[in-house]
């Protein structure tokens, strides 16, 4: 189980990101960060909290779940309905530029199902997608704006994102399926 | 709906029950036969459901595609609204039949009627009827879900839910809660569904009447049956009040509707002796000055509006539970 990405580093992409965020956009009025549930949202927190670090202010930072969106609800022959949980976008979301984190960009489905649901929330400027680790193997025509590691896998691969508010330890490992 | 701040997780609430990952039943038929998970579940995925009420589209599109059926054989307003709208949220097709312009007039059988609407494919049925039972008949016969609206005397599961969300997003708990059910016990569904799903829950549940409305064996429901009003208000963390149903009524029950408020009408100073931080709930229809006076129908405690506000938020969830792909039933015994 090979372990490509330890706290120390996770923590240097992040604030990386941070920095390129603030370039790209010349400051951050207007912007707001939005975690896709369940991982970016605590990553979402820690970029606005390195932001605020750097620049002094405060971004707002949201939640979504796009369960409810997913392009495969009700079309698994078996198993359970995937647990919906709550989304909290507690600002209004027009004409703000949305930074969308994920932990891991893949197929893009959860993405193009992020999307739909935050046009549900308004009509957003802009729309940039920050991904910790990209892994390659699109199903979508989906893009990464900002990404804090590129990782070559194989679909037999999965990668783990584990992060200390939610799994006790911040590290990236890739397991191979069985 | 208020901003909520970041991450108020519904489960941080409820530390006694771990919800369940999936509801046994393909049906929703009544509380009778669910553990304390599967109702853990609908309560936590209903407070998910909610946050949709506050969006500017307030639609997602998880049910696209299957088509919802209310068949409603009895007088309804405030059930069959919340089914339709919570349907809608869930952008489901969905069509209502209310029994006084279908067939049913012409002297049509419910499972004849049924069976034609089956014909048509639904995916679900919503259905209330005046027999107790006619939910589990279909549930028997149907390929369709089958979702109790309610039945007869026996249960109304989605108002139990609804209930049920609205104590624990006040109190944040449903163990240890005293609750006081107090009206007509007799003929009500209301009260069956409450009572089940409170006791399942850890709750400890009064019911009071006059003698004439207490059903036989209503101790075997699980609850503290009382004639005494302020026993069963005293120290309530819950008052629920039941509508007196004169079209139920085929019998003299009550000396009139003005001794039965001054017996058990909930008047202020009745509700005095709960806790102070009581919360007073109605299903509705009221009947301002029967069971409820209009003091505290109106008053701060009063949580009577959130209740159909909520009611939205559950049946989304329910209709959201019940529609997973996979029609196997994974109770004993099959249809309950």
């Amino acid at each position: 189980m090979p372990q490509v990405m330890d706290a120390d580093r996770m923590s240097r992409a992040l604030t990386r990101i941070a920095h390129e965020i603030l370039e790209r956009n010349r400051g951050l009025d207007e912007i707001a960060l939005v975690g896709i549930r369940t991982r970016g949202v605590p990553l979402a927190r820690r970029l606005a909290h390195a932001l605020k670090e750097i620049n002094g202010d405060d971004v707002p930072t949201g939640a979504l779940d796009i369960t409810l969106y997913r392009d495969d609800l009700m079309r698994h022959p078996v198993g359970p309905q995937p647990v919906v949980r709550r989304t909290e976008i507690p600002f209004s979301i027009d004409d703000r530029k949305i930074l969308l984190v994920d932990d891991v960009l893949y197929t893009g489905r959860t993405i193009r199902a992020a999307l739909d649901a935050l046009i549900d929330f308004g009509r957003p400027r802009a729309i940039q997608l920050i991904a910790l680790v990209d892994r390659g193997h699109r199903e979508l025509p989906i893009k990464a704006d900002y990404v804090g590691k590129n990782l070559p896998t194989s679909l037999k691969q999965s990668v783990r994102v584990r992060l200390q508010e939610i799994d006790g330890a911040d590290e990236i490992v890739i397991e191979e399926e069985a | 709906m208020t901003p909520r701040a970041l991450d108020r997780g519904a489960r941080a609430e409820l530390p006694d029950v771990t919800p369940a990952g999936r509801l046994r039943s393909r049906h929703l038929l009544g509380i009778d036969g669910m553990d304390a998970g599967e109702i853990a579940l609908i309560l936590d995925t209903a407070e998910a459901m909610q946050e949709i009420a506050a969006r500017p589209i307030k639609k997602v599109p998880a049910l696209r595609g299957r088509t919802v059926v209310n068949l409603f054989f009895e007088p309804s307003t405030r059930t069959r609204t919340s089914f339709e709208i919570a349907e809608k949220r869930l952008s489901a097709d969905s069509l209502s039949i209310a029994s006084a312009t279908s067939s049913v007039t012409k002297g049509e059988t419910l499972l004849d009627t049924v069976r034609n609407l089956e014909a048509m494919a639904p995916d679900m049925i919503v259905m209330r009827h005046a027999s107790s039972g006619a939910p589990h008949l279909l549930a028997r016969t149907c390929r369709s879900a089958i979702v109790n609206a309610g039945d007869g005397t026996h249960e109304h599961p989605t108002q139990a839910l609804l209930d049920a969300f609205t104590i624990r997003q006040h109190k944040g708990r449903l163990a240890g809660l005293k609750v006081a059910i107090v009206g007509d016990l007799l003929h009500s569904r209301v009260l069956r569904s409450n009572a089940l799903l409170l006791n399942i829950m850890g709750a400890e549940v009064w019911a009071c009447g006059p003698s004439t409305l207490m059903p036989a064996g209503i101790d075997r429901l699980g609850v503290r049956a009382t004639t005494s009003v302020d026993e069963a208000v005293a120290g309530a963390d819950v008052v629920m009040l039941l509508r007196i149903q004169h079209e139920r009524m085929h019998g003299h029950f009550v000396p009139s509707v003005r001794e039965y408020f001054t017996l058990f009408g909930m008047t202020p100073e009745r509700v005095r002796r709960a806790k102070p931080d009581v919360i007073i709930m109605h299903p509705g229809p009221m009947n301002r000055g029967v069971e409820i006076d209009s003091e505290v129908a109106d008053g701060p405690y009063s949580v009577i509006l959130e209740q159909v506000s909520n009611g939205v938020a559950v049946r989304m969830a329910v209709l959201y539970l019940l529609a997973g792909p996979d029609g196997q039933d994974l109770r004993d015994g099959g249809m309950r």
